[in-house]
């Protein structure tokens, strides 16, 4: 199967600023032709696209896929297949599995077993200390010699500053993009959710804003004296928006990504106690969300991801701060990227460009784009298709999404990776 | 603000009648008025030689308690059993949940032993809407406290308090002092003081120890304790819990009491008719002297006996049996 025709697709590729209908050519799990095939090409598969649209695969920053470690949740196979029926054909993997990514070992391991799955790419990012535990940094240029894209602390505090300086001064050494989740490991250290009137009449206990702008600032400070090339993961404040905006403006090599839920969701949709809500970073205020689809649309914000963590229904069936916390959410990142589209958040480009050529030029990786001789990684979506989101029917095995009954519009009909068609719907 | 919880669709019935006591929050003015008026009829049962109604007669009453608490878990068992019901108290050092059952296998369990209600305190915001969420049909749970969420019938039987020492409460100017951060009952009493139609509901209390726009409650915040208790007509002490004040929230006991503890000095800048009132325990010297809490002022200790009537008529109204159920039910259309 190596020559593949996509015919009459609405092709929408913001990295090379194509929009319209095309026919797509694919040999040899690349891109050879936009429009017109190549002399002598003889597809052996066609996909008739006419109606729908054809964009690159989405490159997601963030999904755990719980192997190793909690299988009992989820594992590499089961998420990899979520992942492609959701349009997603990259992923990014954070260390924080059990044993954590910080030898090559485990590195290896996970890499393995999503050769073995063969649907989406999985990438992972190595540990920035040993264990995550912030006391001993991880032997980072092994881990990238064993291929980790980057390296990270996943959510653990790295509390003694001298460290995270020394931390980060390491992976400047190695070319490493270091991945920054700021949340200061004592303000809010107790909290379940945003801190403000929601949680006040809750009598949950909250996570000011502060917890993640205290620790943006401290990150931002020593990313400014090592020169380090730094990405801050799920921001979810108004105020880390313009921080990093300033932080941009005065030339420093940072980037940053939100989840997808964190631009559709806030604290007002606790109110109900639904453990389906709980995450971390807490969802906040309508003004924060707000600010956080600026930044998406201003380009502050080039990445949006779906913060995947699968969990078995127990997890979840409990008092809402006797649950973990967490959203499957693989197969909603494009759903509800699309939606924003619909909101008028921003422009259909901006929103494909966020979840495509967005993250992977933050990963470093060619994917995320449709540019002939790049490799077809690619998803075919009937954008008329309206569904309605019924947990038990998501591939993914936690059916942890507090989207249940959401309607939406636009589905993935076919997914291909490096030119192989592992996921079509029906 | 516009609050989205509607937990009325879970507490009352299709009839608008109490099914679970979970919170006082969005309740109507006529079920807390319902539930006074029920309880003021039940605290002569407690006066009489034989302190016994059949209202509850064969029904099983289950005091689940996640958290130690003498009194509250005494008030309720002896409402139940002034009701004629079957008490079971289950202790969850005991308990299987101890031993990693979660707590909705627990209930299930009780369940399916046929019990009727559940008394539930846990440590948990919200703990008493998820088991509502999940109960059997016949099955009515009474929320006992749960975390510092809320505390609705605590909330009520200072409401009972108030009413009988006060009359009205359209005119009144409640003070709460102390911990609010932290008090389920205080979250309780705000909306059940808001909902009855008081004048003001102030809140006193150091910044560390009140939470995040407290305001948005339908309070008047005070930090200073002389200036909030000027002309009020009701304070509320509530407990200090010492651990607290351990961590970075206070200094020291000393420096509390001499800011916020409730003195005879102090009170005497509240209406000379003021109600002194506290949830117990009380730490005498830390957040009430005791010549207060033992004083003219004080009504502490009806609280406690007006605590098992609000329990008995939360307790017969969620099971469909109050006194009045009856002589409701018939008013209504066919």
């Amino acid at each position: 199967m190596n020559r593949i025709a996509i015919r009459n697709g609405h092709v929408v590729d913001p990295s090379s600023r194509v929009d319209g209908v095309r026919d797509l050519f694919i040999a040899s799990g690349r891109i050879v032709a936009l429009g017109e095939a190549p002399e002598g090409f003889t597809p052996e598969i066609e996909i008739e696209a006419a109606g729908r649209m054809v964009c690159p695969g989405l490159v997601d920053l963030s999904a755990r896929l719980r192997e190793p470690g909690h299988e009992q949740k989820a594992t590499i196979a089961s998420e990899t297949r979520a992942a492609v029926s959701g349009g997603v054909t990259t992923v990014c993997c954070p260390p924080d599995t059990s044993p954590v990514i910080d030898t090559p070992a485990v590195a290896e391991l996970v890499r393995h077993r999503a050769k073995q799955s063969g649907r989406a790419w999985v990438l992972t990012l190595g540990a920035l200390t040993q264990g995550l535990e912030g006391e001993q940094l991880a032997e980072m240029a092994a881990l990238k010699a064993e291929g980790c894209v980057g390296v990270s602390n996943a959510g653990r505090p790295i509390r003694n500053s001298e460290v995270l300086r020394r931390a980060l001064e390491y992976a400047a050494t190695y070319g490493l993009t270091v991945y920054l989740q700021p949340r200061d490991p004592w303000l809010g250290q107790s909290g379940f959710m945003h801190e403000g009137s929601v949680s006040t009449r809750l009598g949950l206990p909250g996570i000011p804003e502060t917890s993640e702008t205290v620790e943006l600032a401290r990150c931002l400070l020593l990313i400014e004296q090592t020169g380090v090339r730094a990405h801050f993961c799920r921001l979810s404040t108004a105020r880390s928006v313009e921080m990093v905006a300033d932080a941009r403006a005065r030339g420093l090599r940072v980037t940053a990504d939100v989840a997808a839920h964190q631009l559709h969701l806030t604290e007002m949709d606790v109110a109900g106690f639904d453990p389906m809500f709980h995450v971390i970073p807490p969802l906040r205020t309508i003004r924060d969300r707000d600010a956080l689809r600026a930044g998406v649309a201003e380009g502050v914000i080039t990445a949006v991801c779906s913060d995947h963590q699968p969990h078995e229904p127990e997890t979840k069936l409990a008092p809402f701060n006797g649950t973990l916390p967490g959203i499957s959410a693989l197969e909603t990142l494009l759903p509800l990227t699309l939606r924003l589209v619909d909101e008028g958040a921003f422009d259909l480009g901006t929103a494909l460009a966020r979840v495509t050529r967005g993250p992977a030029e933050i990963l470093g990786i060619e994917t995320g784009t449709l540019t002939p001789g790049t490799r077809a990684d690619l998803c075919v979506i009937d954008t008329e298709h309206a569904w309605r989101l019924e947990p038990d029917t998501l591939l993914s095995r936690g059916r942890n999404t507090p989207f249940r009954g959401w309607e939406f519009r636009g589905r993935v009909t076919h997914t291909l990776v490096q030119g192989r068609l592992v996921y079509e719907l029906r | 603000m516009n609050f989205p919880g509607n937990w009325n669709t879970m507490q009352l019935d299709a009839q608008g009648r109490l099914r679970h006591f979970l919170t006082v929050e969005g309740l109507p003015r006529r079920i807390l008025t319902d539930i006074l008026d029920t309880a003021d009829s039940f605290v002569v049962v407690g006066e009489q030689p034989v302190k016994k109604v059949p209202l509850l007669r064969g029904k099983t009453i289950v005091n689940l308690f996640f958290e130690t608490s003498t009194r509250t878990r005494t008030t309720f068992e002896l409402a139940a059993k002034r009701l004629s019901a079957d008490v079971l108290n289950i202790n969850v050092s005991t308990s299987a949940t101890a031993k990693g059952e979660s707590l909705l296998d627990t209930q299930k369990n009780l369940e399916a032993m046929h019990t009727d209600m559940f008394v539930v305190r846990h440590q948990h915001s919200g703990a008493s809407h998820f088991m509502a969420q999940h109960a059997a049909p016949h099955v009515s749970i009474i929320n006992a406290g749960d975390g510092q969420h809320a505390h609705p019938t605590q909330a009520m039987l200072d409401m009972l308090t108030i009413r009988r020492h006060k009359g009205a409460f359209d005119s009144l100017c409640v003070a709460i002092v102390g911990d609010i951060l932290h008090s389920r009952v205080a979250r309780s009493q705000i909306h059940a003081l808001n909902t009855l139609g008081v004048g003001e509901v102030r809140v006193i209390a150091p910044r560390t120890l009140l939470p995040v726009d407290i305001e948005s409650l339908g309070t008047r915040v005070f930090t200073s304790l002389s200036q909030g208790l000027a002309g009020v007509d009701v304070v509320i002490m509530l407990r200090l819990q010492k651990e607290r004040m351990q961590s970075a929230l206070l200094p020291s006991e000393h420096e509390y009491f001499q800011r916020y503890g409730l003195t005879e000095e102090k009170l005497a800048l509240a209406r000379p008719d003021a109600l002194v009132m506290h949830p117990g325990p009380i730490n005498r010297g830390v957040e009430i002297a005791s010549s207060v809490a033992d004083g003219p002022q004080s009504v502490i200790l009806r609280q406690v006996s007006y605590g098992i009537a609000v329990r008995m008529a939360v307790m017969s109204m969620a099971m469909g049996r109050s006194p009045g159920a009856r002589e409701t039910a018939a008013k209504e259309p066919e």
